[in-house]
């Protein structure tokens, strides 16, 4: 047997060379190049304008019509979803509840909302009042009635929420209730064991497990929901793309005004893609032994070490076993 | 020993649609005694056990739980199912632990153990925090308290599933096979709790594998074969001089 003395030698090689990934990724620059210097200076040379125009891009762009177009946009995108989540844990409970008129009516909820389109939906309340004049609520068969001008109660800001926020709250539904059949069995009939009654259950054991799931495709609904609050347009909701297009037909600065709106969707879209990796991150906890770096924490840890960060110091908790059930 | 057994089943059938998984089984567990029961799998073992906490309802039959019917309450002769309160409120005084443990993985290890004390019985947090951590020093992990249970290994969940059991003060512990899902070298230190558990005078009923532990702390075994009790004695009797033909092949694989 040969002495242990010497740890093996790193091996040296000539890594084999992949010319076909170098030619790829230039002709993709180059194109992508192209397509992006064509619109950029298109716009700077539109004739149409006095002036630049993407002046006029940088001179509207915090107008404080357009700013608190974007509030209102915010205002839409979170009310809509804090709504459509609401009726989508209820919905999806509803699903799975044992009484079958309760679960079938959730059906039947889905299968409308889901079914036809968000814009119909808008446009639909906010002509409530050729339907239904008025709206009131009250005891039957008495005289204690609230009523209201269904156009006082419904107005364009109620119509765009209603459309927005029972729209997602039927995607909602299905989204929560993935959640909450994906977690094992064994939890129920573990808390059943305990003593804890459905909703505890629920609520406790179920429902905090079930995020794992929910999270990732909620933070997709509400970056849909922040473009999807533009279609407030058809009942003049005043948000962001609403008062980009007034101020458009008022200058003729369609193109401008179209790349303001999207330059702000595109900064809240990145935001919100932020917000939801640390809520991810958050819901994981107990899911793995270790949870990942954020990327911050990466960057400082490369900051004090200077080059490519070794492997990590996992250390494994004393007394840890093989199996990993 | 005490007048009234713990656990009184008389006939107990259950079905699965056609197919019979408990047919007619009698059985008695005096408080303090710890009852092993053994059996091939699909003997119906596991399935007896979760119809004395009511995860399973019994088809035929009576079964009842220190003197009281499980999932029923007797009327004049009449028969009135259990609310749901009042099915938990039942299963809380019910310990089980189980072969995958099924600890809350959101929850760390205390968390774990407190979970049920606090929100089913509604005690107070401190105290039941205080009992949280003595109850597992008791089963040697009061250092893992802020663990949550995947950082620990087969063995360390199952005695925190233990721990959680206990943090109820129930009256009887089923144990499902409790240490059929660990590797060899961990089984020791889950029996060693359940050991320390019986030598403190808890009635438990443990479905097993573990023939030494039966054997050893086990006051009574029961084999069960195909949904019927085939034998049931003194474990030493029953592991050493087996009565019946099923009973011997099935020990004769097993030994």
């Amino acid at each position: 047997m040969a002495d242990v003395a010497s740890p093996p030698a790193a091996i040296k090689a000539v890594p084999v060379r992949h010319p076909g990934r170098w030619v790829a990724a230039l002709v993709v620059l180059v194109v992508g190049a192209y397509v992006v210097g064509t619109v950029v200076s298109s716009v700077a040379h539109d004739v149409t304008k006095e002036g630049h125009g993407w002046d006029t891009v940088a001179h509207y762009f915090l107008n404080p019509l357009i700013v608190r177009g974007v509030w209102l946009t915010l205002v839409y995108t979170v009310l809509a979803m804090v709504l459509g989540i609401v009726l989508g844990v209820v919905l999806a409970v509803m699903r799975l509840s044992p009484n079958w008129v309760v679960g079938w009516v959730s059906w039947l909820y889905i299968w409308f909302f889901r079914g036809t389109p968000v814009l119909v939906q808008i446009f639909f309340w906010f002509n409530l009042n050729i339907l239904i004049s008025h709206i009131g609520i009250g005891i039957p068969f008495t005289s204690l009635w609230l009523q209201a001008d269904t156009n006082s109660l419904i107005t364009p800001f109620v119509a765009v929420l209603l459309g927005l926020g029972l729209n997602e709250g039927a995607y909602m539904a299905e989204i929560v209730r993935a959640g909450i059949i994906s977690v094992e069995h064994g939890q129920t009939e573990a808390a059943l064991a305990l003593g804890m009654d459905r909703l505890l259950l629920m609520r406790r054991i179920i429902l905090p497990q079930a995020m794992r799931v929910i999270i990732p495709p909620t933070g997709n609904e509400t970056i849909s929901m922040l473009k999807t609050s533009s279609l407030a347009y058809i009942a003049t909701g005043n948000e962001l793309f609403t008062r980009t297009e007034q101020i458009a037909t008022a200058t003729y600065a369609v193109i401008e005004m179209l790349i303001v709106a999207s330059i702000w969707y595109l900064m809240l879209t990145s935001v919100l893609t932020v917000g939801q990796y640390y809520i991810e991150r958050y819901f994981a906890r107990g899911s793995h032994r270790q949870l990942p770096m954020t990327p911050f924490q990466r960057f400082k840890r490369m900051l004090v070490t200077f080059h490519a960060p070794p492997p990590l110091p996992v250390e494994p908790p004393v007394g840890l076993a093989s199996d990993h059930r | 020993m005490a007048a009234a057994p713990m656990v009184k089943a008389e006939s107990v059938v259950k079905n699965y649609g056609r197919l019979e998984v408990l047919r007619g089984i009698d059985l008695e567990v005096w408080p303090k005694e710890v009852m092993c029961i053994i059996g091939p799998s699909g003997s119906g073992k596991s399935t007896f056990l979760r119809c004395i906490n009511h995860l399973e309802k019994i088809d035929g039959g009576r079964l009842s739980v220190d003197g009281e019917l499980v999932g029923y309450q007797q009327r004049g002769d009449k028969l009135y199912e259990l609310r749901d309160n009042e099915v938990s409120k039942k299963r809380s005084e019910i310990g089980m632990v189980f072969q995958s443990f099924n600890l809350f993985p959101h929850l760390t290890v205390l968390q774990n153990v407190v979970e049920a004390p606090i929100r089913v019985k509604r005690e107070s947090r401190d105290p039941a925090v205080e009992r949280g951590r003595e109850l597992l020093e008791r089963v040697g992990l009061a250092e893992k308290m802020d663990a949550y249970p995947r950082q620990l290994s087969g063995g360390q969940q199952q005695r925190v599933a233990i721990a959680r059991a206990l943090a109820m003060q129930p009256k009887l512990m089923l144990f499902d096979e409790p240490t059929s899902a660990l590797d060899p070298e961990l089984v020791g230190e889950v029996l060693d709790v359940m050991r320390g558990l019986a030598e403190d005078g808890m009635t438990m009923i443990v479905v097993t594998h573990e023939m030494g532990f039966a054997r050893e702390v086990g006051d009574s075994l029961v084999f069960m074969d195909g949904g019927v009790v085939v034998e049931e004695g003194k474990p030493r009797d029953v592991l050493t001089n087996p009565q019946h033909e099923r009973t011997r092949s099935f020990l004769s694989k097993v030994l």
